[in-house]
Parts: structure tokens; C-alpha cells; sequence
């Protein structure tokens, strides 16, 4: 498969890139954080996305969805990252609609059509510990009945507060490190015992810690079979990666574009500063990486179109890299911008605050070079 | 059966009966490689017939037209073509500056006569072709080059030197950059021209590398007549041609370093050499973080390099992101041998001995520092990207 857009995928990101420059530009943003919103984004905008689509992208169409293929959903992120967007497409529409597709029918039927209509959005409840680890879960699911109890807490959940449901992986053999004996659950939210109390993070989005205290839940919410839930979140694990990746290639890039045009017009010494060579080289050099993020992007959502299965040595590869060159990006956009880099009127330092944290999410570069590197047999 | 399933099976019949089987190998050493030309010493019997085979199919220049020799394929079936040779794992019939880079542009500037008299000996591999591009005062500044060319009326009369030449002394014909312009703007005094190196007043002098070997020589050009039919596209815009040119060049560079080493990372090298723990990852592991990084980067960028030919196919030209190639590839492949050398330890060092081959890893590793210097430093490539792609304003010069 070439490494190019389809015209379709094209005209999707014009339309994405439309909608978001009129309803969600960084200046929204801005008033979330201003306002301290307590969810951290707009539901109002989110049924609007998911009136257009967006919510249901990757859904297939008897669930109401567009079915319209993972690189489409990358690129509705990578315009995300370049405003800046904070939504729960990622949580829901990417990484839960994901999991779901290897859900028995009665959870697609109960959850596929709400997340398509925008009417529930759901979070992945995975990290218990500081770095991304899912082979280190060590809360609990016991056999209870015909069901399970959950105990145990999550923390750092991305768009947790005021989710409808959350994908959660809990184990109910083994110990914490193995990969074995974990389970993967769909939760509702509104269960008695559950509980999210929210995390402010430094890039203003909306994190909680979700505690389970004897949560029951039934047979019926376990995705895949007991023990084997986390190769059934694995595909979902790298949607996400991807799908972060493709985010902060959008954020990358509009650093460095905006960077770039403020080399064109600051002058000091009497000269545009966009003429010293010391500037260019390094524009120049993260240029070429960029273009190099671009070309692992696309090809990860190629593949994972294809085979969702087995793509996560790809995923690793755009995870890893898109994450590296957005912080060089983020450091050169300061930099370059001098003094005025450093102050809150200017949209870099908002940039490089979101870029720490997606590169931190769902595993960093050591996680996933370390992974690659496994993969390639060294 | 479609058209290219046709001749999918045509080409794997033909080249099952006509690519002889110890042209089935990877190449050794330099001595398996065929340069074709007059002074042509084939290492076997195969090689020559492989080469003949091969030049009369026009497949040594799969997609050069037909009438100048070359096999007439679209870009559809060249690209089974070199899937098929892959897969018997057949080693190039020829390496040819020819081919790669005046071939092309000949088919972009030179006239009918040129095309056919210079294209369908080099598909044969029967003419072989160095280029004039340097001298020793025109390096990064290409175009502050000196040799003169004088119009005599019924020919051109060539003087000067040029320097890192490729394979000069053992090059039938070499195409040149002189300059026949002293008045105009530097870019704009400049032509291209063909002449035979057994010309009166050519001289050679090979120039011993780092690595202890001589790919390259000084070339000296006294008094030396040429025929005004050998010059190609218009007088004094020879600098079209070279940029166009250029550009080739850097793909073919930058294109080299294929992230892999025929198919084994340098992982996996280090593996072999150096041990893994029972995790099975290399034990050194602060050495284990800068492969992965190298081979990430390698990954990545083989990815680019397959996004551009995709882009070029769509109708897309690649223009100035070639020199994003070439400086990308050409630093990554120093990258990648710095960390081969490391996986061998102390035996990347040996020097001279059957062990090492004659030290073909420290050699190589040796080599690759020329690749970010040749075709345009990794500095002039920056430039351009930073003007041509970026926009940014020129550099103001004191």
C-alpha cells in the first residue's frame, strides 16, 4: 500500500481541519484551563464531533457508525494536536471502540451505539503505578457468583471525570509483573463502589484516580476470556499509541510552522533572525525529523487498518518516535522563540506541556525502543 | 491472468533460465561487483554472460525507453522486475554512473543524436562513466568551479583539474562540468560535456583514502579536444543539469543506507558477538539503547524513503526533500557503523587478516565518513532545505 492520503482522506482532514480552526481553536483551550472547567473539555463540541461522525469513525456502520478506517481517525488527532483539542476522542472513540470490536454482542449492542452518538464516553482504567506498565496491574478480580469483584485503584485515567464507563483490566491470578492472569472488564461508571476523584495535571485535561471498592461486576462485561486480557487490550493499547502519536505530530508541527514564521519576521543584530545559520541547521534537522514522524505515522495506521492484531511493533515505532521529535520540537519552539517562549500569552509553552504528556502516556520511548528493540531480537 | 501477472511469470521464467547460478549470491568483495567498460576484468564466466544477458533485455535500465536500449518497463513491471531478482537473490549485473545518473539526464537535456549514440552502450555496459564535478577550489561551492573550456570554432578546447573523481582511472568516458562563461554570473557561465578519458591531454592520479583504498582520483585535463557535438543542453546552462543531476545523486547516497544489514539489524550483530542475557536482550544495555534508537530512526526513515517514491509516483516531485534524504541517511549510516564498530570490540579493529577480510568492517566504517562530505555536505544540504523547503532568508555573507 502506498505511503500517501487518499483523496478521501484528504478531504477529511480539510473538513477536520475546518471545524476545528472555527469551534475549537487553542484560544478554547485556553478557556478551559482559564476557567479551571472541571471536565477539562466541551460536551457541547463533542456532540457536535460526534454529529459529524467522528465519534463513531472506527464503528462499524450496523452499530451506527462510519467504519471509515483507522487512518482517518489518525488524522481527526493529528489535527486535534495541531489546536490543541482536548476531547474524549481518543479515550472513546479510538481506544474503547477498539476494545470493544473483540466484545461479546450484548456489550457492542449496549455500548458501540452510545459511543457513536456521543452519548457515553468511556476511559481506559489501566496505570497503578508511576510508569506505563500494564503487566504490573495488581487489582483484584475475584470470582463472585456468576461474576466478578473488582478491588483496587487506577490512577492517571485520562478523561475520567464524568465518564459513563470505563475498560479496565484487573487481575484475578498471578502476580503483579506477569503478563498472564489478567482480565479485561467493561464497566459501567454508575455502579455502587466506584469512585474518580480528579487529578490536575500540567496540561489542563481531564485525569482522575478511580478507586473500585468491591465493584461487582458480571459475566457478561468481560471482554475476551479470563486471564487473556491483556492480549485483548493489546490492539487497543497500540489504537491509542498511535493514535497519541499522530497527536503530536499534529503538535509538532504547528510548532514548528509557527516557530519557523517567527524566524521570518524577528530581527536583531539588523537582520532577520531566520538568516543565522546556527537557526536553520536546527530547523532544518527537525524538519527532517518530522518527516520521518510523518512516515511512521501513516504507515502505523495503515497497518493497524489491516491488521489491528498485529501491529504493535509499528505502534512502538510511531509511539517512540513521534514522542522523541515532539519534545525537540517543543524545546526548539521555546527556544528559538526566545524570552517570549517562556510566557503564558504565547501558545508554545501550552504545546509543550501537552507534548509531555502524550509522550508519557501509554508508554514512553524507553518503553517502547525497549519493546522494539525485544521484537527485533536484541 | 492480468498484464502484470503475465509478465510476473514471464520475467521469473526468463530469469530462472537466464541468471546463472553464482549470480545467486551476495556479493563477496569489490571484485564481485561488475563496472562493465573497456578495461572490464570479469571475475568469471557467469558474470560476463550474466551482464550480456542482461544489457541485451535492456534490464540493466529497466525503464529506459526501448529505442535507447533500455528494457521499455513501466514502473509497475520494473518494480516486479527487482522484486524477482530479490527473491533468486541475483546480484546487480552491473553498478553504472550510467545508468544511475547520465542516463537520466541525458533523457531530460541531451538531443536525439546524443541519446542514441552515449544510452545503449551504457545499458550493455560496454562504456563506463566517471563524473567531472569537483575540483580542489569548487567543493561545497560547486559552482565557483574553474576548468575552462574555449570554443576553437570547430571544437572545444578543455583545461583544468578535477578532483574526487569516482573510479577515473578506470572510466572510458566522463561527463564534466567547465566552465565557458568567465563574464556571467557563476551559475550561469557553466555547460555540460562529454569526452573520451583516452583523449589527448587527460591524465589520472588515484588518491589513497583513510580507509587505504583509492576510489577516487585527481583528473587533469591539458589541451584536451572535444567535438561540439558532446555538448549536452544549452551553452552556459550546464548548472540545470548539474542541480537535476545532483539530485539523483543524493537519493542514490542517502538511499544506501538501508537501516539493515542485508536483512540483519545491527542488533542482532551485536548479539551474535557480544551474548545475550536469559531475557534474550544484549547484555551490554547502555550499548542495547543506542541500537535501538539507531534501528528506530533506521525504520523510520526506510519508511520515508518508500513515502517519497510513493509521492513521486502520485505525481509529486521530490525536489529539494532529496537533500532531507541525503543528510538524513548519510549521518544515520555513520550512526549505524559507529555502533557496529562497537558490537565487534576489539576485532572491528583488525586491520589486515583472513578474520576480518582484510578488515572490511573498519574499511566500510571508514568509508561511510565521505558519505555526509560527497554529493553536497550534510551543511549544504541543510542550507537548502532551510531555503528552498523552509523559506528562510539567505545567509547574509561579510
Amino acid at each position: 500500500m502506498a505511503l500517501v492520503y487518499t483523496e478521501e482522506h484528504e478531504m477529511l482532514r480539510e473538513a477536520a481541519k475546518g471545524f476545528l480552526k472555527e469551534k475549537s481553536p487553542v484560544t478554547e483551550f485556553r478557556a478551559l484551563r482559564d476557567n479551571q472547567d472541571p471536565l477539562g473539555f466541551s460536551r457541547k463540541l463533542w456532540q457536535e464531533m460526534a454529529e459529524m461522525g467522528w465519534a463513531g469513525i472506527l464503528i462499524e456502520e450496523q452499530y451506527g457508525g462510519l467504519d471509515f478506517g483507522f487512518t482517518g481517525a489518525a488524522l481527526i488527532l493529528e489535527e486535534m494536536g495541531r489546536t490543541l483539542c482536548s476531547s474524549p476522542f481518543l479515550s472513546s472513540s479510538v481506544i474503547a471502540a477498539t476494545a470493544l470490536r473483540f466484545a461479546p454482542e450484548t456489550l457492542k449492542e449496549n455500548w458501540l451505539p452510545k459511543i457513536t452518538s456521543g452519548e457515553a464516553v468511556i476511559a481506559l482504567a489501566l496505570e497503578e503505578g508511576v510508569k506505563h506498565d500494564p503487566a504490573a496491574t495488581s487489582m483484584t478480580a475475584e470470582k463472585s457468583g456468576n461474576g466478578y469483584r473488582l478491588n483496587g485503584s487506577k490512577s492517571y485515567v485520562f478523561d475520567a471525570m464524568d465518564a459513563d464507563g470505563f475498560l479496565v483490566l484487573a487481575r484475578n491470578s498471578g502476580n503483579p509483573g506477569q503478563e498472564d492472569g489478567l482480565s479485561l472488564f467493561m464497566v459501567d461508571s454508575k455502579v455502587s463502589g466506584l469512585s474518580s476523584t480528579a487529578t490536575k495535571l500540567l496540561d489542563s485535561r481531564n485525569y482522575a484516580v478511580v478507586t473500585f471498592d468491591n465493584v461487582e461486576v458480571s459475566g457478561g462485561d468481560l471482554i475476551g476470556s479470563v486471564g487473556a486480557g491483556l492480549a485483548m487490550l493489546e490492539p487497543a493499547l497500540n489504537a491509542g499509541r498511535i493514535g497519541l502519536a499522530a497527536e503530536m505530530l499534529g503538535c509538532s508541527d504547528q510548532c514548528f510552522e509557527s516557530t519557523t514564521e517567527y524566524l521570518k519576521e524577528r530581527k536583531q543584530f539588523g537582520q532577520i533572525i531566520g538568516s543565522f545559520q546556527g537557526l536553520q541547521h536546527r530547523s532544518a534537522h527537525l524538519y527532517s525529523e518530522l518527516e520521518l514522524v510523518r512516515s511512521a505515522v501513516i504507515k502505523a495506521g495503515q497497518d493497524f487498518e489491516k491488521n489491528p492484531e498485529h501491529a504493535g511493533m509499528i505502534a512502538s515505532l510511531a509511539k517512540a518516535k513521534s514522542g522523541e521529535v515532539a519534545v525537540l520540537a517543543a524545546n526548539e519552539a521555546v527556544q528559538m522563540l526566545g524570552g517570549i517562549g517562556m510566557t503564558d500569552e504565547l501558545d508554545a509553552g501550552l504545546y509543550m506541556k501537552r507534548i509531555r504528556a502524550a509522550q508519557e502516556l501509554l508508554g514512553d520511548y524507553a518503553f517502547h525502543a525497549n519493546r522494539f528493540a525485544k521484537w527485533r531480537g536484541f | 491472468m492480468s498484464d502484470l501477472e503475465e509478465f510476473q511469470a514471464k520475467t521469473k521464467n526468463w530469469l530462472e533460465e537466464n541468471c546463472p547460478k553464482s549470480m545467486r549470491k551476495p556479493m563477496r568483495n569489490e571484485f564481485d561487483a561488475c563496472w562493465g567498460g573497456r578495461y572490464c576484468e570479469f571475475s568469471s564466466e557467469d558474470q560476463k554472460l550474466w551482464l550480456q544477458r542482461m544489457g541485451a533485455k535492456g534490464w540493466t535500465a529497466p525503464e529506459w525507453p526501448k529505442e535507447y536500449g533500455g528494457g521499455g518497463l513501466n514502473k509497475e513491471q520494473a518494480k516486479i522486475l527487482k522484486t524477482e531478482l530479490a527473491k533468486i537473490k541475483a546480484r546487480p549485473a552491473l553498478l553504472s554512473f550510467g545508468v544511475w545518473m547520465l542516463g537520466p539526464a541525458l533523457l531530460k537535456f541531451g538531443s536525439e543524436e546524443q541519446k542514441k549514440q552515449f544510452l545503449p552502450p551504457i545499458v550493455r555496459g560496454e562504456i563506463r562513466w566517471c563524473q567531472g564535478y569537483s575540483e580542489p577550489g569548487a567543493g561545497s561551492d560547486l559552482a565557483s568551479l574553474q576548468t575552462k573550456c574555449d570554443d576553437k570554432g570547430d571544437h572545444y578546447l578543455i583545461n583544468g583539474q578535477k578532483i574526487w573523481t569516482s573510479y577515473a582511472d578506470q572510466s572510458d568516458w566522463i561527463f564534466c562540468l567547465v566552465r565557458t562563461n568567465r563574464e556571467a554570473k557563476k551559475h550561469l557561465g557553466i555547460s555540460f560535456i562529454l569526452f573520451d578519458m583516452a583523449s589527448q591531454g587527460v591524465s589520472t592520479k588515484p588518491i589513497t583514502l583513510i580507509s587505504g583504498k583509492s576510489p577516487f582520483c585527481e583528473t587533469f585535463f591539458d589541451d584536451v579536444k572535444v567535438p561540439k557535438q558532446q555538448l549536452v543542453g544549452t551553452l552556459d546552462r550546464g548548472w540545470d543539469i548539474a542541480k537535476y543531476l545532483l539530485t539523483h545523486e543524493r537519493e542514490m547516497i542517502g538511499g544506501s543506507s538501508d537501516g539493515s544489514m542485508g536483512g540483519r539489524g545491527i542488533g542482532e550483530i551485536a548479539v551474535s558477538a557480544l551474548g545475550a542475557n536469559e531475557n534474550g536482550e544484549l547484555v551490554d544495555s547502555a550499548l542495547r539503547s543506542k541500537i535501538a534508537t539507531a534501528e528506530l530512526d533506521g525504520w523510520a526513515f526506510l519508511l520515508t524513503m518508500e513515502r517519497s517514491k510513493d509521492e513521486a509516483k502520485a505525481g509529486h516531485g521530490i525536489g529539494a526533500r532529496s537533500s532531507m534524504l541525503k543528510y538524513y541517511g548519510t549521518e544515520l549510516n555513520k550512526r549505524r557503523f559507529e555502533l557496529l564498530m562497537a558490537s565487534k570490540g576489539l576485532s572491528a579493529l583488525e586491520w589486515e587478516g583472513e578474520a576480518s577480510n582484510d578488515g572490511q568492517l573498519p574499511r566500510q566504517w571508514l568509508r561511510t565518513k565521505g558519505n555526509s562530505i560527497e554529493g553536497g555536505t550534510s551543511e549544504v544540504q541543510l542550507n537548502i532545505i532551510s531555503k528552498r523547503i523552509l523559506g528562510l532568508p539567505d545567509p547574509k555573507v561579510n
